[in-house]
């Protein structure tokens, strides 16, 4: 392979952005007929790079070398007439109008849609993508709308595919039709950029791998020359954190039951719940794995109480019906929730850590007379940041301020302070650095030995394996029965995510079954 | 399609001291801006600076004035802020006011030469309830059928003003007046006394009244509502991050209901201040617009009791100047109205800078593909 020229390479890329430099001097060879791999953990300058390639922004310095020539990208349709695709994490389909649709929107002038519906079947045959080029976009699930996406850049046949974190919205069977795909666009003499932070998909997939820490190349080495344990190493610097697993538990007293939740989409794209129960025990980690948008955002407002349903008897906490209250009074009970999108809901961006203790800690002592103790909600917080080791400058700092893996530990050290009897927790390690995450499970775990019922909604599978004791599956608004971790595995637990479960069809009413697709 | 050669792009972290220089600078910006307009008037523009800024209040009768003005306008602006900063855009602050004023005035007239010492405080609570009740209506189609606050509010405005027309030129309108649209005079127990009337010689012909302690007592309680109470701080949260609101479980329309309840009492008590105080009577044009000028004075002064404390003075004196020049320089006096505007717009412009840049389009951007 070494024979074959380079297609792209560049060299002294350097990007500053206010207050952080995301490139820091990054060359980067890529040649033809190689997936080459970009490692890296979160804000390590990835996915700065790949803009920087793809003409979404313009390096402050360094050079970008095409086939030999030194050029500029000044925006993505240079890139595309280069012969560079990208195909980025969140999809860019508009939902309401067909993939044929979608497809001819982003080329220029008047399209025949019947001519282009033929090469998209055409090209996403040869490449086993199947794509239906009439269906509508919200008919697909992730998968499929990554195969859109996909061919949507191979149209154009590609010198260069950037994939950035692709198998993040896929099921592991999903994961494995697309390493196919690429690996015969590989030997069709494809560049491919792969994205990731994944480390096992790299081993199995990439012939090369550079690998950035803050905005530098670490290293670049050959992943069949590696392992799991060395290639993490170099990524973040030191050894790979691991949870301490606790033994076996005994299983406590049922602490939040869901019996029969039903809960309409409030939005038009949204998921309807059907018919969803689960028990969570005293002590006990639970865990919902799936691909977000199965449900997972409806289940969570339900849960949480951010949308109250109408028979209350269907949430229970601690025996009590909950359905019909509202998030603080579910708090005072005993519930407390870590949300997805931490900055945002879960914090204030613009406020002090001072300030966020008191979003859903201000009954310990932080409200007197309709008058807030600042100086209590100062402890707390402080509290918080002593206790599960946030780096921040102190209690004054703002909430935007922090990273998210900060944040994230800052905002659950705030829920486990409140001593929950039940904590649920969604996406916990979503955008956070491998140390945090590792402090963040560890901590669920050492909570949930202490007897509080945790239940985890994760879209991250190995997560899910590594701290929960029974796993559940959510996929178009439905609940697989969980199984225990110990008699189930990802091959079993994926074909669950792409919603073949007994319930799916058994178990719902016969207005739910109607709007499965076929 | 026509590209400017430059464009705006956000910033990442808009400087905490440019937010509070920006009203500043927008005040020496309209200063020479205004300055422009005089000198196209064919006035020498310090001159004319000189009888706007400076002459109306360089006299204590001038200042009584300024505060007079100030005043009302400083508390609707309070009531507003509340509002405001929990992203409730209450923009009838003038409806709300002309209720209070009708309210008060109601329990004025009924009780015509009769009322005792309680008079005045029960005109007080009245043109609160009154405001409030107005402004009960944006938050009642808020929280049920998500109707827009801000429409709902400002097409309000007009259906007071058409109330008040109606009750001064029918069931209110004094029989003595000559069919001029007056209610009749109140009497003393349901008018603010004046300082001058208790405060020695030095104050002697100035007509600022005892509701000016009202807002002085409104403005630390607001500071406190804003930044000690718990209420307050749900109402921030709400307006800065509505989801993490609605995670922490705070209600959404409780939210509304206290903003709008807050901002419609305090534009109800200005009401109260102006028919009870310099006018002592209800009448069909009793208003230059303090419920809207109010509006500016919240954004002024940044929502914050004490900018717009300072806010209120300054637009009170744009009011005086406006006057000051129609007399001495015979210029309209919508040349206040111009002065407002333009210190709106240029504060509005100077935000937009504080939290954008400008950055030049690099050519290449502009041009097609380019490729060696």
């Amino acid at each position: 392979m070494s024979e074959t020229p380079t297609l792209l390479s560049l060299s002294g890329i350097i990007k500053r952005y206010p207050g952080v430099v995301a490139c820091d001097g990054v060359s980067l060879e890529v040649k033809a007929g190689e997936i080459h791999a970009v490692l890296g953990e979160n804000g390590a300058g990835k996915s700065t790079l790949m803009k920087v390639i793809y003409g979404v922004t313009q390096p402050d310095a360094g050079t970008l070398t095409w086939k030999g020539e030194q050029l500029t990208i000044p925006n993505p349709k240079a890139a595309r007439a280069l012969g560079v695709g990208m195909v980025f994490q969140h999809f860019s389909l508009f939902d309401s109008i067909t993939v044929v649709e979608n497809v001819a929107v982003a080329l220029p002038g008047r399209v025949d849609l019947k001519e282009l519906s033929k090469r998209i079947s055409e090209v996403s045959e040869r490449y086993g993508l199947d794509v239906n080029p009439w269906r509508p976009v919200h008919d697909l699930s992730m998968g499929e709308r990554q195969r859109v996406e996909i061919t949507r850049c191979l149209l154009q046949s590609p010198k260069l595919l950037i994939m950035d974190e692709p198998t993040s919205v896929l099921t592991p069977q999903a994961v494995d039709q697309l390493f196919e795909t690429l690996r015969q666009l590989r030997d069709e003499g494809t560049a491919i950029l792969y994205i990731s932070h994944k480390l096992d998909e790299i081993l199995k997939l990439c012939d090369r791998a550079t690998i950035l820490r803050d905005g530098k190349v670490v290293t670049e080495t050959l992943p069949r020359e590696e392992t799991e344990a060395t290639l993490a190493q170099k990524m973040i610097g030191r050894k790979f954190p691991e949870c301490r697993r606790r033994d076996d538990h005994t299983e406590g007293a049922i602490v939040f039951e869901v019996a029969g939740l039903s809960l309409e989409a409030d939005t038009p794209f949204g998921t309807s719940l059907k018919n969803i129960s689960m028990r969570v025990h005293a002590g006990e980690i639970l865990g919902i794995a799936g691909i977000s948008g199965n449900g997972q955002s409806e289940l969570l407002d339900a849960l949480a109480g951010e949308r109250t349903i109408n028979d209350k008897n269907a949430i229970q906490l601690n025996g009590i019906a909950v359905g019909q209250l509202n998030p603080l009074q579910r708090r005072v009970l005993g519930l407390t929730y870590v949300p997805e999108d931490r900055l945002g809901s879960g914090a204030v961006a613009s406020m002090s850590l001072t300030h966020n203790a008191l979003l859903t800690a201000h009954r310990r002592g932080m409200v007197r007379t309709g008058l807030v103790n600042f100086r209590a909600a100062r402890d707390y917080a402080g509290r918080c940041i002593r206790e599960f080791q946030v780096k921040a400058p102190g209690t004054e700092a703002l909430a935007r301020n922090l990273s998210g893996g900060n944040l994230q530990k800052f905002i659950l050290g705030r829920e486990i302070a409140q001593e929950p009897k039940v904590l649920i927790l969604a996406q916990p390690t979503w955008g956070v650095d491998i140390a945090a995450a590792a402090a963040i499970r560890q901590a669920v775990i050492d909570l949930a030995a202490r007897g509080v019922a945790v239940l985890v909604i994760s879209e991250e599978l190995s997560e899910i394996f590594e701290i929960c004791d029974r796993i559940a599956v959510m996929a178009g608004g439905r609940l697989a029965s969980p199984r225990p971790v110990s008699e189930t595995n990802a091959a079993e637990i994926g074909l669950l995510m792409s919603g073949m479960f007994e319930g799916a069809a058994g178990q719902a009413t016969p207005a739910a079954v109607s709007a499965v697709p076929a | 399609m026509i590209r400017a050669p430059w464009r705006l792009v956000p910033r990442t972290l808009p400087s905490p001291r440019m937010r509070v220089l920006a009203p500043m600078m927008a005040v020496a910006l309209t200063v020479i801006f205004g300055c422009i307009v005089f000198a196209s008037l064919g006035l020498s523009p310090l001159a004319a600076m000189k009888v706007f800024l400076i002459e109306p209040i360089s006299t204590i009768n001038g200042v009584s004035e300024l505060l007079l003005k100030a005043s009302p306008m400083c508390l609707i602006a309070l009531g507003l802020a509340v509002g405001y900063r929990a992203n409730v855009w209450n923009i009838g602050g003038e409806g709300q006011m002309y209720v209070g004023g009708i309210f008060a005035s109601g329990l004025a007239i009924y009780f015509h030469e009769r009322g005792g010492v309680w008079l005045l405080p029960a005109m007080v609570v009245a043109g609160a309830i009154g405001g409030a009740l107005w402004a009960s209506i944006p938050a009642v189609l808020k929280t049920r059928c998500h109707a827009n606050e801000i429409l709902v509010s400002l097409m309000l405005t007009y259906v007071a003003d058409l109330l008040v027309k109606y009750l001064v030129y029918g069931p209110w309108q004094d029989p003595a007046a000559n069919n001029f649209p007056l209610t009749v005079a109140f009497s003393d127990n349901a008018q603010f006394p004046m300082f001058a009337a208790f405060a020695g010689d030095w104050l002697e012909g100035t007509r600022v009244n005892v509701s000016l302690i009202i807002t002085l007592v409104a403005l630390p309680v607001a500071w406190l509502f804003m930044q000690r109470t718990f209420a307050g701080y749900q109402l921030t949260v709400a307006g800065l991050a509505p989801s993490a609101a609605r995670y922490a479980g705070f209600s959404g329309p409780a939210a509304i209901w206290m903003a709008l309840l807050i901002g419609g009492a305090a534009a109800g008590v200005a009401g109260v201040m102006e028919v009870a105080g310099p006018l002592g009577q209800l009448n069909d044009r009793w208003t230059p617009g303090y419920g809207f000028t109010a509006i500016i004075v919240a954004t002024l002064g940044r929502l914050h009791p004490f900018g717009i404390a300072l806010a209120s003075l300054l637009m009170a004196l744009v009011y005086l100047g406006g006057e000051a020049v129609q007399i001495s320089l015979q210029l309209p006096k919508a040349i206040s109205l111009v002065f407002q505007g333009l210190l709106l717009m240029l504060l509005l412009g100077c935000d937009v800078l504080v939290n954008y840049r400008l950055e030049r389009r690099r050519p290449a951007a502009t041009a097609a593909v380019e490729i060696k």
